[in-house]
């Protein structure tokens, strides 16, 4: 908790309730609660990648992990030509979703009968390759950006949200946005509704699940790929090794949101942005790994319909 | 016989619920030790729930399953097969990839040390072998030992089913429709072969559609409908029940 | 014997037993994407008893061991509720939980590492592996393989014919978790060094790659893994920079074309005719 510092013992009687909260506290606190839905956008983005696919297919796409790093030094080599951020972001979109393309077609259709672990499998691979990749184009030292892409700070009481931050949130809030309006308001999301569903019935209704597929496949790498452009210019550096660290795990959000309905992200995202910048700050940045994958452990144990899931029978509430 | 004897198998008003659905309804049944009993019914009268009931694959919403007098209700499969009830399976479920000879020792329970099992097998398990050899000569499958058994014909694939579940030595065998998709001559061997099967001392129910064999075959017959039992008693006696030909016949219009 | 060749050989022996326990978990159907962590656990117990407690490291071994198998099964029994990927997304978790708890570990260095261990020979390291590949294999022929056999394919059949799927499916995680331990044990003695990133995701991966390269359905198949894993990069020089990408590709290509990974039963038989022709 706040109050307690280093060395002082937490004891339930420390809880006394005339103890003020300083003025200090307070501003760390929002400062911390900023920071953690920064992270936790996207992680946002990144868990809506997995799932868009899990739901429509069931399979866990490992190479997103690398999408998102992929995107990220996609953005970079945009930002670094002096070209605008949002020039950046569709690059990055765009970029990641061709490699998901790719990935669909050699690492997911070839396996459509197989077990569900091929697929992963050979998405494992796809990961692999495009770390290795990644490694030898851009070099494994972190790449930074020279200058902010964006400078300034808005106050708002008394907290203070960079403009980087702003970018952040709002972008953020405007792809899960067209999302939504894509999967529930065009043919499109009808057709990847229905797919989620049952693919045999939906290809007997004309839904031609092979495109359908491909584009579920695209429009997660682009999710993942945005993701990567704005932590990379959040931190203003970028390094192969992003996708574990932080792409990895989006799993556990994913899985924290449940994994049969992709919404549960929306909340899972933020909340676990907030925890593990909450974990960093006032336990040790150490442990914060351990919290977030714990909780996954314990999600898909005791509730494999996650966090906020209504039960096992919401099939067709996945998409 | 002697009637102090308790049933090999006794099914003591067995309910089994889905959900607000009953499938089966206070279901009461015998199988007294070396009778072949027949559990026949329309579709969906419930003869598979009842055959997962005595295996433990379902557990009872209420009532006992007694083997030789001991409850095994709440006991799971594992335990209740090795106790001494094996079943086959109405769509054959073969293990893949393993051939006509590995299906008949994988099923049997092992004797002596625990670490015997860690053992290779020719070294230290004479006497699986010797009744995997017995039970292969029984159903005539010495021809196809080292066949991959899901590679063989349907009628094949039955026998080693059946083969599968009487190397382990049960008191009591559960049979889930035998002769189903078989021409008449191969239902004739099975026929004997479960005759045979009874001489060996076994315990047989069994599920059947068809009503020629049942009737050639079973002591007694117990007829289900919608979950209830509506008659029990010899083929004779069941051929002649009205309502028997109801359930059948009532279903068909 | 060069310090190049032993170098490389104890790698090969290293990464024989990490996918040895990955085969032996995979055998009952289970997919486990975390061994790192058991390694990491069996790593950090070995040094810990050789250099603080001065036990013989085969003593050390032995105990770590059997405490990592005390472990797998306490994850075993969780782990049977979970099927396919979400039992790999499961032990993947598990595999972040140990590497993030040993980041935490201050008495053994959390993330500066621990070190103070004493070197050991090839020779020791391939004894561990030549012991541990020859009882799988001997195991491999025994009647409880087939039970394995017949859980991984038919879960509910082969309980219905009297196998316990339970004891099988947490023994091989036990077993397996004890086979990693000795791994990282070795691991340790052989770097002298040890830091919780050793034990990442990625090392996991290097275990799992080994057994889908080799040949997931023989032990054989993780000796021929772990000698492709190490040995392909050091004859492919001009791969040098490329290889893990040589790996992902050669993973996908043996998915696409043979499953069930270079050696198989059927190849094995037909390698044994042909030698004896």
């Amino acid at each position: 908790m706040p109050g307690a510092g280093p060395g002082v013992p937490k004891t339930r009687s420390n809880a006394t309730p005339t103890s003020p909260i300083s003025f200090w506290d307070a501003f760390v606190l929002i400062q911390q609660l900023v920071n953690g839905l920064t992270l936790g956008a996207v992680y946002t983005l990144i868990a809506l990648s997995f799932s868009l696919v899990m739901g429509v297919l069931g399979v866990l796409n490992l190479a997103i992990a690398e999408l998102f790093m992929l995107g990220g030094y996609f953005g970079f080599a945009i930002l670094l030509a002096r070209l605008p951020l949002p020039v950046a972001l569709v690059a990055g979109m765009a970029g990641a979703a061709l490699v998901a393309a790719i990935v669909e077609r050699i690492g997911y259709q070839p396996f459509r009968g197989a077990p569900v672990v091929t697929p992963m499998l050979s998405t494992l691979g796809f990961s692999i390759i495009l770390q290795n990749v990644a490694t030898n184009v851009w070099g494994s030292d972190p790449l930074q950006l020279s200058d902010e892409v964006l400078s300034g700070r808005f106050n708002i009481g008394p907290a203070s949200i960079s403009a980087i931050q702003l970018v952040v949130l709002s972008v953020t809030v405007l792809l899960v946005a067209s999302l939504a309006f894509l999967v529930q308001q065009t043919s499109i999301g009808r057709a990847l509704r229905a797919v989620a569903e049952n693919r045999d019935v939906a290809r007997l209704l004309g839904v031609p699940a092979g495109r359908i597929t491909l584009i579920a496949f695209m429009l997660s790498g682009s999710l993942a790929g945005a993701a990567g452009v704005l932590i990379g210019v959040h931190y203003a550096a970028i390094t192969p090794y992003i996708g574990v660290e932080v792409g990895l795990k989006a799993i556990a959000v994913m899985v924290i949101g449940g994994t049969t309905r992709i919404w549960g992200s929306l909340i899972a995202g933020p909340l676990i942005g907030i925890v593990e910048v909450m974990t960093v700050a006032y336990v040790g940045s150490q442990i914060r790994d351990f919290v977030v994958y714990g909780l996954m452990i314990l999600i898909l144990l005791l509730r494999p319909q996650g966090l906020l899931g209504s039960g096992r029978g919401d099939q067709s509430q996945r998409v | 016989m002697n009637t102090t004897l308790p049933p090999r198998l006794r099914l003591d008003r067995i309910t089994k619920a889905f959900g607000g659905v009953h499938a089966l309804t206070d279901l009461s049944l015998d199988v007294m030790p070396g009778q072949i009993i027949g559990l026949i019914g329309p579709n969906g009268a419930g003869k598979t729930t009842t055959f997962n009931v005595i295996t433990g694959a379902y557990r009872a919403s209420s009532g006992t399953v007694l083997l030789d007098g001991q409850a095994v209700t709440s006991e799971p499969p594992h335990k209740i097969a090795r106790a001494g009830i094996m079943r086959t399976f109405q769509n054959i479920r073969l293990f893949s990839d393993m051939t006509v000879w590995e299906h008949l020792l994988v099923a049997q329970p092992h004797s002596g040390l625990a670490v015997r099992r860690l053992l290779p097998m020719r070294f230290s398990n004479r006497k699986t072998i010797e009744r995997a050899e017995e039970v292969l000569e029984f159903f005539a499958l010495g021809n196809v030992r080292n066949r991959p058994a899901r590679t063989l014909p349907y009628g094949l694939q039955r026998r080693v089913e059946m083969a599968r579940a009487v190397t382990a030595r049960p008191r009591l065998l559960l049979l889930d429709e035998p002769v189903a998709g078989m021409n008449h001559d191969e239902a004739e061997a099975i026929r004997a072969l479960v005759l045979r099967l009874r001489q060996g001392g076994l315990s047989i129910l069994l599920i059947e559609h068809d009503m020629a064999f049942v009737m050639n075959l079973c002591d007694e017959l117990y007829v289900l409908d919608f979950g209830i039992l509506i008659a029990h008693g010899r083929p004779a006696e069941i051929r002649a029940n009205p309502a028997v030909l109801d359930a059948y016949l009532g279903r068909a219009a | 014997m060069s310090m190049y060749y032993a170098g490389i050989l104890s790698d090969i022996g290293i990464l024989l037993l990490g996918a040895l326990s990955v085969y032996i978990i995979l055998a009952t159907g289970q997919l486990s994407l975390g061994n790192a962590g058991f390694m990491g656990i069996g790593a950090y117990i070995t040094s810990w008893l050789t250099v603080e407690a001065g036990l013989p490291i085969t003593v050390a071994l032995v105990i770590a061991a059997l405490v990592s198998g005390a472990i797998g099964v306490a994850v075993g029994f969780p782990a049977l509720r979970l099927k396919g990927i979400y039992l790999a997304m499961a032990t993947l978790g598990f595999g972040e939980v140990v590497r993030s708890f040993l980041l935490n570990f201050a008495a053994m260095g959390g993330p500066e590492g621990f070190h103070g261990m004493h070197h050991i020979s090839t020779g020791y390291i391939w004894t561990w592996a030549v012991s541990v590949l020859v009882l799988v294999m001997l195991i491999e022929a025994s009647p409880i393989w087939l039970e394995i056999r017949a859980v991984r394919d038919d879960e509910t059949a082969a309980g219905l014919v009297g196998l316990n799927a339970t004891e099988i499916k947490v023994g091989a995680f036990g077993c397996g978790a004890a086979v990693a331990a000795i791994a990282g044990g070795l691991f340790a003695h052989h770097h002298v060094y040890i830091e919780p990133g050793n034990f990442s995701f990625e090392r996991s991966v290097d275990l799992v790659l080994a057994v889908i390269l080799g040949g997931s359905t023989v032990a054989s198949g993780a000796l021929a893994g772990a000698v492709m894993l190490v040995i392909l990069p050091e004859y492919l020089r001009f791969l040098a920079e490329w290889r893990f990408a040589a790996f992902g590709a050669l993973l996908i290509a043996m998915l696409l074309v043979r499953r069930q990974g270079l050696l198989d039963r059927a190849l094995l038989r037909f390698a044994w005719r042909g030698s004896r022709a």
